[in-house]
């Protein structure tokens, strides 16, 4: 931890493995892309639509686990005051509600195949819905006010009430739910899935997780170059 | 302790009743919201009394939304924050005690009109007690969250649509468990889980809100 | 080939569903990285503008070398 705590380092070392991971997500993508549309089945129930699972899914898992990061990073930033984190943390948020509007956009596009909606208020659907609030809720705060530092503790302390609430939301539809029908929606942990379709869905999700790392990365540039170039301003050499 | 709690409670309300326009703007506004609905979406009784507890409290949380950017914003720029961070009194308690005057200027208004929008939008009578008890189990949960809102949000630009933003994505189980009570009472169905959870809400919000405002407090004051 | 465009009946969601992942993720990534050229720029123009300006201003060496040691 506190060899990444150097920003100078951490940059440096993020930087030079930038082309290898940005390389090792096309990679990952190009390889989940071929196995995901050409090289597997269609499903014997749901025919070609199940090939959106192969974006819609890791989309998903990318909205949750950029959260549980920036919440991460929005305690390392206000309880351990690690010199990168609010930088990670408003790098990240972006990229979260990019993968959240995905997930929302794709799944919109495989429900109406298959439920015969575009939309339907399933705890999943509306938690991942109040998550993109969320995540956009950050965005505004964080960019809100004309001192960056103190829109970044603001930030990280909505980004962790934010945690707070994002069970209680899952729960909480999970009851509402009950007043309504359940939508059967595709289980990953009902039916063992075929390796011929969980072979795509990883490496999409690699390719995900691989690209988040790199588009970070170049987040966290700009956004230091940003701080750097305020400094010299105030400093008065501009 | 006490006695720093009820002064900051009487002083929040002389302000709020000498400007009588900010409570009274924000049961207006309560009003048209509700209004444009069956403006919008046509009277049939039908589809208005289906629609009338989900529209009755999502024009509450926007009316209880209204005032809250101003809810520190005063004490901010006239330095009284920093003196309510110097008080005795622990900033939680004070908190607690701005959102208890924030909750009787708006969140009571609007629990009080609430079954009389209802009755509008022709809400079934057996309904109206379960929203009102909804109401009042529910809106303590909207200043108290409104408040860590307002505190986050001190001093940015446009705090005004900046609140909302960041407040009622964090409400949405007061509006679905209200609405959820509203319907249950309208079916004929027990109140009583959607009223508990509610008050659940409300308890969550009471123990965690005052110290998350607070600390936003500070960390906008620092 | 036909059958591959054709998804099963399914084109119409299938094509549109990849296409705004695949725009999503491109778009993020170019705007990432205009963001950080146009920073780039900004500060070798801040930078070569504060040297030829005042040169032996110690405030301003001082305050890039500061700096430096915290974000690069």
């Amino acid at each position: 931890m506190h060899r990444f705590a150097n920003p100078a380092r951490f940059m440096r070392i993020a930087e030079a493995g930038l082309p290898w991971i940005a390389a090792g997500s096309a990679g990952c993508v190009a390889a989940g892309l071929y196995f995901g549309l050409v090289a597997s089945p269609p499903d014997y129930q749901q025919g070609e639509t199940v090939r959106i699972m192969y974006v819609h899914v890791p989309s998903a898992w990318m909205a949750m686990f950029v959260y549980a990061l920036l919440a991460a990073a929005s305690a390392g930033f206000l309880v351990w005051r690690h010199p990168l984190a609010d930088v990670a943390a408003r790098a990240a948020a972006p990229i979260g509600a990019g993968f959240t509007a995905m997930a929302l956009v794709t799944g919109a596009l495989w429900g109406q195949p298959m439920w015969g909606t575009w939309w339907v208020w399933d705890a999943r659907l509306t938690s991942v819905l109040i998550l993109f609030f969320l995540y956009l809720g950050h965005i505004a705060l964080t960019g809100a006010f004309d001192e960056p530092e103190r829109g970044a503790r603001a930030g990280a302390l909505l980004a962790l009430v934010g945690a707070v609430n994002l069970p209680v939301i899952k729960f909480s539809v999970d009851w509402w739910n009950t007043l309504h029908q359940p939508a059967s929606l595709a289980r990953l942990d009902g039916p063992a899935i075929h390796s011929s379709m969980l072979t795509p869905l990883l490496l999409m999700a690699l390719g995900f997780l691989l690209y988040f790392l790199a588009v970070l990365t170049v987040r966290m540039r700009a956004l230091l170059l940003a701080r750097r170039i305020r400094a010299l301003r105030l400093a008065g050499t501009g | 302790m006490t006695r720093a709690f009820l002064a900051v409670v009487g002083r929040d309300l002389r302000l709020a009743l000498r400007q009588g326009s900010d409570a009274l703007a924000a049961l207006v506004f309560y009003v048209v919201v509700v209004a444009l609905f069956p403006l919008g979406v046509g009277p049939e009784p039908g589809a208005l009394e289906r629609m009338s507890g989900g529209v009755v409290w999502i024009g509450a949380l926007l009316a209880a939304m209204l005032s809250l950017d101003r809810l520190f914003q005063a004490d901010y720029e006239d330095g009284g924050l920093d003196l309510l961070l110097l008080a005795p009194a622990p900033l939680e308690v004070l908190v607690l005690a701005k959102c208890l005057a924030h909750w009787l200027t708006a969140g009571l208004p609007i629990l009080l009109a609430s079954p009389l929008l209802g009755l509008l939008l022709n809400m079934r009578p057996e309904a109206w007690l379960a929203l009102v008890a909804g109401m009042a189990l529910g809106t303590p949960a909207l200043s108290l969250v409104g408040a860590v809102g307002a505190a986050l949000a001190l001093g940015a630009r446009r705090a005004g649509t900046l609140v909302p933003l960041l407040v009622l994505p964090l409400v949405v189980p007061v509006l679905v468990f209200g609405v959820a009570a509203v319907e249950a009472a309208a079916a004929g169905l027990d109140t009583a889980p959607p009223l508990m959870l509610l008050a659940a809400a409300s308890l969550a919000a009471l123990a965690l809100c005052p110290w998350a405002a607070a600390a936003a407090l500070r960390q906008a004051a620092a | 080939m036909r059958e591959f465009l054709e998804m099963g009946g399914y084109a119409a969601y299938v094509w549109p569903a990849y296409g705004a992942a695949l725009a999503t993720m491109l778009g993020l990534l170019a705007a990432s990285l205009a963001s950080a050229r146009a920073r780039r720029r900004e500060l070798a123009a801040l930078e070569g503008r504060g040297r030829t300006r005042r040169p032996h201003r110690p405030g301003a060496a001082a305050a890039e070398d500061g700096h430096d040691a915290e974000a690069p």
